[in-house]
């Protein structure tokens, strides 16, 4: 695949310059806000919402995942959920590890394995203390189990629902084994009560500012990354394959590789959008393996509307924000709206939001 | 009370009980009980007391039984040093039977602590080993299976001796053989090892195995070879016994979950394989049949107990309704404009399981609500002594069974299945030939929704019923779809059991999450290899 796209063919410059914005805000404006205004100020941001907008900038990033296989390649998948998790457990291990001995019970050990008496680290625990070994297992670990099952599930053609069903039978088979304490990741607890990361406390403000600006670049990096991906010859493929499949086949292509690669990129996405969130969100447990978990992924990207990238961080902010107002403010509701929004935007947006504004535009025009 | 710190069988109960006043009644005093150890379990030390029953027991008639029984009551009663028995008013003596008149005005409580409570039990039960009457003997000898005293080996002898009945025979001969297991004399020994082979109880086991224990050093316990040769033997065919016990058990739990994952998938089988339409809101159409049957069960029992046992009979068609009304009004209002975009119908009905979670949640609370078993649904049949097979768990495999037998019928001998069958295999040329596709799909869905129904009443039987009761059926169901091919219902019977007995028989390797998880990671690759599932229709179409 040549190199045809330049920067100025992903998007135009006010574009270009919406994203410069966007920078100026996330690496600018909002640190100053939170560290350097007084608190009593009306300019302060609240810790409380610095970490909320982390959280949702983490879950942008996997919708733009979801949006890269579903909106742009038609492979809707009920286990991205998954993916996000592994990211988010390699992360935890070396959080978990640099600990120390300041756990409950001051043991070189993790509480929970002193908990369950285990007198050593189990081998796949090996090398954790290193950040950079455990920033590699974030990108390798959700990369390989989706090489290995994307590998199988598209040579046996496997599609439509069918995919989408033992994907969700993945996560679900992970959501148990997780569960169990003798699978050394913690069980139901998961991990939790860290200490510091790189050395760094990892409550502090000025930590948490520097997690959010690295979440911030990320997700940046992810859009125009994506962008590039969805506006190449290779883009172009993928969405072949989401129409029409066979004849794509039969113009001599061969979708498994191209359905492979972008679903491996899209598993590893999540696996670093799940690493950026365990450290600001300070917990990982197997229930964000749940099958539910992963549906509403899909959901944020057809809120915002599939196949725009633009939809996917869109949706996320919205659904992600709603959630958050309601589950304080009216709690037994949250399910109602949740459930209607899946009825309604499948009913009534089949383009979601981005694609409502547009058909606003045009009939303005 | 001493009912409730026992935990015997109800039946058993109230035969006690009955036998109890038997026993008061006819009260005249043919024996006497030796005095001397009437006395000694009314002031004597825990010790003494439980040697004075052990010797009661010995004695093994129905003064002693009457004696015993009133202990265990607390209707044994001292005043002095006489010893009573209190029956409400009257007052007999315990060692005479004669009745005492008037009743002495200060009484004092024989007390009984958890030990002695524990001999009475086994004592009373050994007594009743000579009762007249078949279910009585037959709960004593259960009862005493369990663990019988040396001093009742006289009794259980006496009892053998009279004993006819075939079922209760071969019982007593192995508690006899327990006991005589610890004699002296090596041919009564050897005897009962090889009695005891016959047996089919884990404690048969226990006491054979305790004969072949080893010291530290690595010799014998036991110094004579032939007997520890014959306790191989023995050991070895009890083993079997046992295995095959196990496994009877394993299968039939097997069939049971299989049983109940065909209810819940059938229905999903039939919407999916008719309109390629996944149902996410599956599992909530089943918790609707669940709570139907919770509220039929509420209307019997406030507005006519009478008739409760069989509120079942109303709760299954009412839960079939329930369901498939509601079925046909999510079909109308949100599936039928999503035909043909297959993964939008995901999240649209993932969607409705949300908002029916969340209604019922609102109505009911969120706590689990309690069904209740109709009478004739609990207890189990005891085909060994390690399997007992629960009524609720063999009704259940004969409703599904029942409920297959009747969709089969449907589908292949009614005018309605003969539409529902063409529209599946080709919905344009169904269409053609004047099948008015939209109401067969309505009425299907509507079928497959009330079939989820009545697994939900099946399951409200055998499980907690709550607002998340259908979540942890639905990955299940779709495993059985999926595994089992669209469109031809022996995919989803043979995918049903195959998961259901596959998932029994590895739970018992490697328990149950890691077998579910192994269940998974086998559906998973299955499906690499037939991406159809187990039978497909065979067809010319593409996609």
């Amino acid at each position: 695949m040549a190199l045809t796209t330049k920067m100025s063919c992903l998007y135009g410059p006010r574009a270009w310059a919406a994203i410069a914005a966007a920078m100026v805000v996330v690496f600018v404006i909002f640190p100053l806000l939170n560290l350097v205004v007084p608190k009593t100020s009306a300019f302060y941001l609240s810790d409380y919402f610095v970490a909320l907008l982390g959280k949702i900038m983490c879950y942008a990033m996997v919708a733009l995942a979801m949006d890269l296989i579903w909106g742009f390649t038609g492979i809707l998948s009920l286990g991205h959920g998954l993916f996000f998790a592994l990211g988010g457990y390699a992360m935890g291990m070396y959080l978990m590890r640099s600990i120390g001995l300041d756990g409950v019970y001051h043991s070189t050990l993790p509480d929970f394995m002193v908990f369950l008496d285990w007198k050593a680290y189990p081998w796949y625990w090996t090398g954790t203390e290193h950040f950079w070994y455990s920033a590699l297992l974030v990108v390798l670990v959700p990369g390989l189990l989706a090489f290995v099952f994307g590998y199988f599930a598209f040579r046996s053609r496997i599609k439509g629902v069918y995919f989408s069903i033992i994907t969700q039978a993945l996560t679900f088979a992970f959501m148990l084994l997780f569960f169990r304490n003798d699978t050394g990741f913690g069980g139901n607890n998961g991990f939790t009560d860290f200490k510091r990361i790189l050395g760094y406390p990892i409550a502090t403000a000025e930590t948490r500012m520097v997690l959010f600006v690295i979440t911030g670049a990320t997700l940046i990096g992810t859009l125009v990354l994506a962008r590039y991906l969805v506006r190449s010859k290779f883009g172009r493929v993928l969405t072949a394959i989401r129409d029409a499949e066979s004849r794509v086949m039969f113009s001599g292509y061969n979708p498994l590789w191209y359905k492979l690669f972008i679903w491996t990129l899209s598993a590893v996405i999540c696996g670093i959008a799940g690493a950026l969130y365990v450290p600001q969100v300070g917990i990982i447990n197997p229930s964000e393996m749940s099958p539910a978990n992963s549906i509403e992924i899909a959901i944020w990207v057809a809120v915002g509307g599939r196949g725009t990238l633009l939809g996917a961080l869109v949706g996320a902010g919205i659904v992600n924000g709603a959630k958050s107002w309601f589950t304080v403010a009216f709690p037994e509701y949250w399910l109602f709206f949740l459930g209607m929004l899946f009825i309604a935007v499948t009913l009534f947006m089949p383009k979601g939001v981005v694609g409502l504004v547009g058909q606003l535009r045009a009939r303005h025009s | 009370m001493f009912w409730d710190s026992l935990k015997l069988p109800l039946l058993m109960r109230a035969i006690l009980i009955q036998l109890l006043f038997a026993l008061l009644m006819l009260a005249p005093p043919v024996f006497a009980v030796n005095s001397e150890t009437v006395q000694k379990l009314a002031f004597g030390e825990s010790d003494d007391k439980v040697a004075a029953v052990a010797s009661l027991v010995a004695e093994g008639d129905e003064r002693a039984a009457a004696v015993l029984q009133a202990l265990a009551d607390g209707e044994l009663q001292t005043a002095g040093k006489r010893v009573l028995i209190i029956k409400g008013d009257t007052a007999l003596d315990a060692i005479t039977g004669q009745k005492v008149v008037p009743v002495p005005t200060e009484l004092e409580d024989v007390t009984a602590n958890n030990r002695l409570r524990r001999e009475l039990a086994t004592a009373l039960a050994a007594l009743k080993l000579v009762s007249l009457d078949r279910s009585t003997r037959l709960a004593a000898a259960k009862e005493l299976g369990g663990g019988a005293e040396e001093a009742m080996l006289p009794l259980i002898k006496k009892a053998l001796a009279s004993e006819k009945d075939p079922d209760i025979k071969p019982m007593l001969e192995v508690i006899r053989a327990t006991l005589e297991l610890k004699s002296e004399d090596k041919a009564t020994r050897i005897a009962a090892i090889r009695t005891l082979s016959l047996s089919n109880n884990s404690n048969a086991k226990t006491l054979l195995l305790s004969v072949l224990e080893k010291n530290n050093d690595g010799s014998y316990l036991e110094p004579d070879e032939e007997i520890r040769i014959e306790a191989q033997k023995s050991l070895r065919s009890v083993e079997g016994r046992l295995a095959w016990g196990d496994r009877l058990g394993v299968l039939f739990s097997g069939i049971s979950l299989g049983s109940i994952l065909l209810l819940a998938a059938l229905g999903l089988a039939i919407t999916y394989g008719l309109m390629g339409v996944i149902n996410m809101a599956h599992g909530e159409l089943i918790m609707i049949g669940a709570y139907t049957t919770y509220l039929i069960q509420n209307l019997f029992r406030a507005r006519i107990p009478g008739v409760f046992d069989w509120y079942l009979l109303c709760a299954v068609p009412a839960s079939f309704l329930a369901a498939a009304l509601v079925g046909i009004a999510l079909e109308r209002t949100v599936i039928r404009f999503l035909y043909g975009r297959p993964l939008e119908t995901l999240l649209a009905t993932w969607g409705i399981s949300l908002f029916l979670i969340q209604t019922v949640r609102t109505i009911f609370g969120a706590q689990n609500v309690q069904v209740e078993n109709p009478a004739w649904m609990s207890g189990g049949m005891e085909i060994l002594t390690n399997v007992v097979l629960p009524y609720s768990r063999i009704v259940i495999i004969a409703f599904a069974a029942l409920v297959l037998v009747l969709v089969w019928l449907l589908l292949t001998r009614t005018r309605l299945g003969l539409f529902v069958r063409g529209v599946t295999q080709n919905r344009a040329m169904a269409s053609c030939v004047g099948v008015r596709t939209p109401r067969v799909d309505m009425l299907a869905f509507g079928l497959g929704s009330g079939i989820a129904g009545l697994a939900g009443c099946a399951l409200s039987q055998i499980g907690n019923v709550g607002p998340d009761l259908g979540q942890s059926y639905i990955v299940d169901s779709f495993m059985v779809v999926v595994l089992g091919g669209v469109g031809q219902l022996a995919g989803t019977v043979y995918a049903g059991l195959g998961l259901g007995l596959l998932n029994k028989v590895l739970e018992g390797w490697s328990g149950a999450v890691l077998a579910k998880i192994a269940i998974l990671v086998f559906i998973i690759i299955f499906i690499q290899k037939r991406p159809q599932g187990l039978f497909a229709l065979k067809g010319r179409v593409t996609e």
